[in-house]
């Protein structure tokens, strides 16, 4: 996908709070990614790699907790596990699905020095 | 463009002032010919690799901050903006090729005399696009975004600044041909219209469902070459429900101007609804939905 936009901005973004509060360096960032939000893992630990040197990042531990994807089927009125966009509802095989998790992008958590 | 994630551009143009801005960067020297994104390779389908066991909770800050933050807060500027002036923002996506331009040129030339009508026009290069625009006679204005796959907020925020559309009108943003990236880049439209040609695969929804699960609308263009193919319209739109059930969809030709009216009758919905909105907040000059 987009993985090294995406990269950018965490990186944009921690480096601001570190100036902010005066850190001297992060060492670790903990990303929740959902596995139905497009991002692939493996690329933005590539780009993030890449884009971080030179920051206050630069070297830093990349840990990428995945989101599983959870939607809501109105056949069958009740919730069900989603790996993917586009399969059915693994109760009455229908199409019928709101996705209510997986979507997540977000930064968890910093490790600091 | 970066061939490693299809994305990453390093700079953006926007026309009107001819300033570079935004940097993205690949400064770092690394080989691209190391990524693994080649020969049917699945990823993200294993269990979570999580790869610093060392992490030490004593020096952990707690942030839980979304990393599109930036972006949606400019595309949340451009939604005020497009609410408080009765402003209609519609983002078009689709593949390069699915005639995004043609069908943009058709419905300003259908709209001429009813409301004003403005673009955005995203693409890499040239300003090819615009330029056919602005022969209808509408204002438009091409951002090129260098190397990157997809508008964001603020290219459209700084486009804004430059074409400043009228009050009670309708904003086009014609995005980067690409059916991956854009769907993840709010950029304070009303909706998303996803554009698909019957020249394409009736699959396209299966195989990018990240984009047809964001759109509210897919046009399904070029239906006057329907008898010369085997595309299979019922499929297709059937595709894009298995990925987003509340999904509409239109079968039209830009160019035969078939199913025209049904595309401009769900505009003049639409632009009623903002005319609304912009009334409520007192800002608009009011539309067609006007009281006495």
């Amino acid at each position: 996908m987009h993985e090294m936009s995406l990269a950018e901005s965490v990186v944009d973004l921690v480096e601001y709070r570190a100036r902010n509060n005066g850190w001297q360096h992060i060492k670790g960032v903990r990303l929740e990614i959902g596995k139905l939000s497009g991002v692939e893992p493996d690329a933005i630990r590539f780009c993030f790699d890449a884009v971080a040197g030179g920051t206050l990042a630069e070297g830093a531990a990349l840990d990428i907790v995945e989101q599983d994807g959870i939607a809501w089927c109105f056949d069958c009125a009740r919730t069900i596990a989603l790996a993917v966009r586009g399969d059915p509802c693994p109760e009455c095989g229908g199409f019928r699905l709101r996705v209510d998790q997986g979507l997540a992008m977000r930064i968890m958590e910093l490790e600091i020095e | 463009m970066c061939t490693v994630c299809g994305c990453g551009g390093r700079q953006v143009k926007a026309e009107g002032d001819g300033k570079w801005r935004q940097v993205h960067g690949h400064d770092d020297g690394v080989a691209h010919g190391e990524h693994r994104h080649v020969h049917d390779l699945h990823y993200g389908l294993g269990p979570a690799r999580a790869h610093a066991p060392g992490m030490s909770q004593a020096r952990m800050v707690k942030v839980e901050q979304d990393i599109l933050a930036k972006n949606d807060a400019y595309a949340a500027a451009n939604r005020d903006h497009f609410r408080e002036h009765g402003i209609l923002a519609l983002n078009l996506v689709s593949s390069p090729g699915s005639g995004k331009t043609t069908l943009l040129v058709g419905t300003i030339r259908a709209l001429q005399g009813r409301y004003p009508v403005c673009v955005i026009e995203g693409d890499q290069q040239t300003s090819n696009d615009a330029d056919r625009i602005r022969a209808t006679g509408a204002p438009a204005i091409q951002i090129n975004t260098g190397r990157g796959c997809h508008l964001d907020a603020l290219m459209v925020g700084h486009a804004l600044q430059e074409l400043n559309p009228a009050a009670d009108s309708l904003l086009l943003i014609e995005n980067v041909g690409n059916l991956v990236c854009p769907a993840a880049f709010d950029l304070g439209e009303a909706h998303k219209v996803a554009i698909l040609s019957v020249t394409e695969g009736e699959d396209k929804p299966l195989k990018y469902p990240d984009m047809f699960a964001a759109a509210d609308l897919v046009l399904i263009n070029k239906s006057d070459l329907l008898p010369h193919l085997d595309f299979d319209v019922e499929l297709a739109i059937g595709y894009a429900r298995r990925v987003n059930p509340g999904i509409r969809a239109i079968v039209l030709s830009a160019r035969s101007g078939e199913g025209m009216d049904e595309w401009l009758d769900w505009l003049d919905m639409q632009m009623d609804g903002a005319a609304l909105t912009g009334m409520q907040t007192g800002e608009s000059l009011g539309g067609p939905v006007m009281a006495a």
